[in-house]
């Protein structure tokens, strides 16, 4: 009855599997399909839009000096206070419970039983969700360029495009910090919760405390790194200065490019080996 | 690692503890050839440990799990590879249809596009769910969910397949057609290897049977030997109905006599419980010498009785 060499399962044990490299790209693909299709991208989209036309409509009415004095103060005044929070919430979005969720949803179950590697999950959806909020982002400096042309002309400077790169790679370090906390738990709201607290209160009340009692550069705060972003829409770059006003020394710190660059680029690369480790290891229990 | 000609799963030492508590002691188990093999045992006997330690989604704290001779830890890619797997009724992501969701594992799996398009149709109506084919999954039930589960898993041809009671959450036609479609695996030389806690849905589908209880293998091997090593007179039992109503002398006497048969029992006029030692042979003459009597049979059903006196006297407790 039984014939183990029949042509059928030769021909199944002799089927290659695609490289990983094009497993990353099946998840990235159908994540995308699966993020375009649920509420929470158009949530995200129209929290994104109501910012854009609150700018629009405030700036267009009250014309504030601070955003029409020049070019770049408009630019750092609309895009550089903007993005991190267009950034920020992104991040949690798309990365908050993009790992936990496939063990608190049990979607997991139905990948992780196929013959590809989880590193493979884990990059495919990190992408995914770079790749969506890459297109929030886009969809908020074709907005803001709107305006800034409507009051200056074409004139774009070319430190929006520098603060472009540098609100990507941003990007690229919340996601990577996301997607590490959504591995470290199994509960899509702890691991939520936690990033939210993190980046609109936490990192921000450490960097003030820091740099207020301690009077040390937070170098290690990915806020602070991210400071380059607004930090290159001024004309002179800020530079750190101590004041002394009535003989007690004070320092406001400014992170240089290089500094914020490697800031940002340690924190994308230790959160995302840390993420994947723990996403290796976590057990489908 | 040595590449086996026909399909094989093999359990090496396999252990699994979770701190103090010891999920799998020691699972010994090679499972060779195409067959259909049970994997019975109480809740948290160790079945879902096993099987998830066969398909990566835990690791196991010693010992190894081969599949067709490839670990599956050290060689997940190549040894998931040959392996379609549903483990406990997993979720898919709501806003896809059956048609994409398939269409991920078909193309995670390699199938050709082509290939995959044509077997995504015959699969989803393999399991009656064609007419949902492009239906977002977020609003099917359970057991809709899981009918595509178990097309997920048979996509791709695997020729060894991993299912964690199956027929979970399907109302009772679901169930019978899931059990149509291991039924049919077989003929097609496929290694199934399957945990139920339905011992009539083993009993009916599958060759062998092994049974683990508290994370250790008390028995593996085929389901007439266990049955009649066993259970406690040894015995198996068809039940049969009649269209017409049968006379004493015909149950006490004609049917009584057979060879292999222990006792007979009348449960209704038109119904009668038989038990029998022996094996398949017996069952098979059983059966005939009855056809030849011509006493109106219309069923003749083996019912889990065996089965289930073997369960009951290997597994004592329930937890």
């Amino acid at each position: 009855m039984t014939q183990p060499n029949s042509p059928t399962v030769k021909a199944l044990k002799e089927r290659i599997l695609p490289s990983s490299v094009s497993q990353v790209g099946t998840i990235t693909k159908y994540e995308l399909v699966n993020y375009f299709r649920s509420r929470r991208f158009y949530v995200l989209l129209v929290i994104g839009l109501i910012i854009s036309g609150l700018l629009t409509g405030l700036v267009g009415y009250y014309r504030p000096i601070g955003f029409l004095d020049s070019t770049l103060d408009f630019y750092y005044n609309w895009w550089g206070m903007s993005i991190p929070f267009v950034i920020i919430l992104s991040g949690i979005f798309y990365g908050g419970d993009s790992i936990s969720g496939e063990f608190q949803n049990k979607t997991g179950y139905f990948l992780v039983g196929n013959p590809l590697r989880r590193s493979s999950i884990y990059i495919g959806k990190w992408l995914a969700a770079l790749i969506a909020s890459t297109i929030m982002v886009g969809i908020f400096v074709a907005i803001t360029i709107g305006n800034g042309i409507y009051y200056f002309g074409f004139n774009v400077p070319y430190q929006l495009w520098e603060s472009l790169g540098f609100a990507l790679l941003y990007l690229v370090a919340v996601l990577g910090f996301t997607f590490f906390f959504s591995s470290l738990f199994k509960s899509s709201s702890m691991s939520i919760l936690v990033t939210v607290i993190l980046f609109l209160f936490g990192f921000m009340l450490i960097e003030a405390l820091i740099t207020g009692f301690a009077q040390i550069e937070p170098w290690f705060v990915i806020t602070y790194g991210a400071g380059i972003i607004t930090n290159v829409l001024k004309d002179p770059y800020p530079v750190t200065q101590t004041l002394r006003p009535g003989g007690r020394g004070e320092t406001i710190f400014a992170v240089t490019i290089p500094e914020g660059i490697a800031i940002l680029l340690g924190y994308f690369v230790i959160t995302a080996v840390l993420g994947l480790i723990l996403f290796e290891r976590k057990e489908f229990t | 690692m040595s590449r086996t000609s026909s399909p094989s799963i093999e359990a090496v030492n396999l252990s699994k503890r979770y701190g103090s508590f010891t999920a799998l002691s020691n699972l010994s188990l090679k499972i060779e050839g195409s067959k259909c093999v049970g994997f019975l045992g109480p809740n948290g006997a160790g079945k879902t440990t096993t099987l998830k330690i066969f398909t990566d989604m835990i690791r196991a704290s010693e010992g190894k799990a081969l599949i067709n001779g490839v670990d599956v830890h050290l060689n997940k890619k190549q040894a998931l590879g040959s392996v379609g797997a549903l483990i406990e009724s997993p979720e898919i992501y709501p806003a896809l249809t059956p048609r994409e969701a398939l269409s991920m594992i078909a193309e995670i799996r390699g199938l050709p596009r082509a290939e995959a398009r044509k077997k995504i149709e015959a699969i989803v109506t393999e399991v009656k769910m064609n007419e949902w084919l492009d239906k977002k999954v977020g609003k099917f039930s359970k057991g809709m969910k899981q009918r595509i589960n178990i097309a997920a898993a048979l996509l791709s041809d695997p020729e060894v397949i991993m299912l964690d009671e199956p027929t979970t959450g399907l109302d009772p036609r679901g169930q019978s057609e899931v059990r149509d479609i291991v039924k049919d695996l077989k003929k097609k030389n496929r290694l199934v290897f399957m945990s139920s806690h339905l011992l009539n849905e083993v009993q009916e589908i599958c060759d062998e049977v092994a049974m683990i209880d508290h994370g250790k293998l008390l028995v593996y091997d085929k389901l007439s030997n266990v049955t009649s090593r066993f259970s406690g007179d040894g015995s198996n039992v068809v039940e049969i109905e009649l269209s017409r109503e049968i006379d004493d002398q015909s149950v006490n006497k004609n049917i009584a006599s057979m060879g292999g048969v222990s006792s007979v029992e009348r449960v209704d006029p038109r119904k009668i419980r038989i038990h029998f030692t022996g094996g398949m042979q017996n069952q098979e003459s059983l059966l005939q010498d009855l056809a030849a009597m011509k006493i109106g049979m219309i069923s003749f059903r083996p019912t889990a009785s065996a089965l289930e006196d073997t369960y009951l006297s290997l597994i004592k407790d329930t937890l």
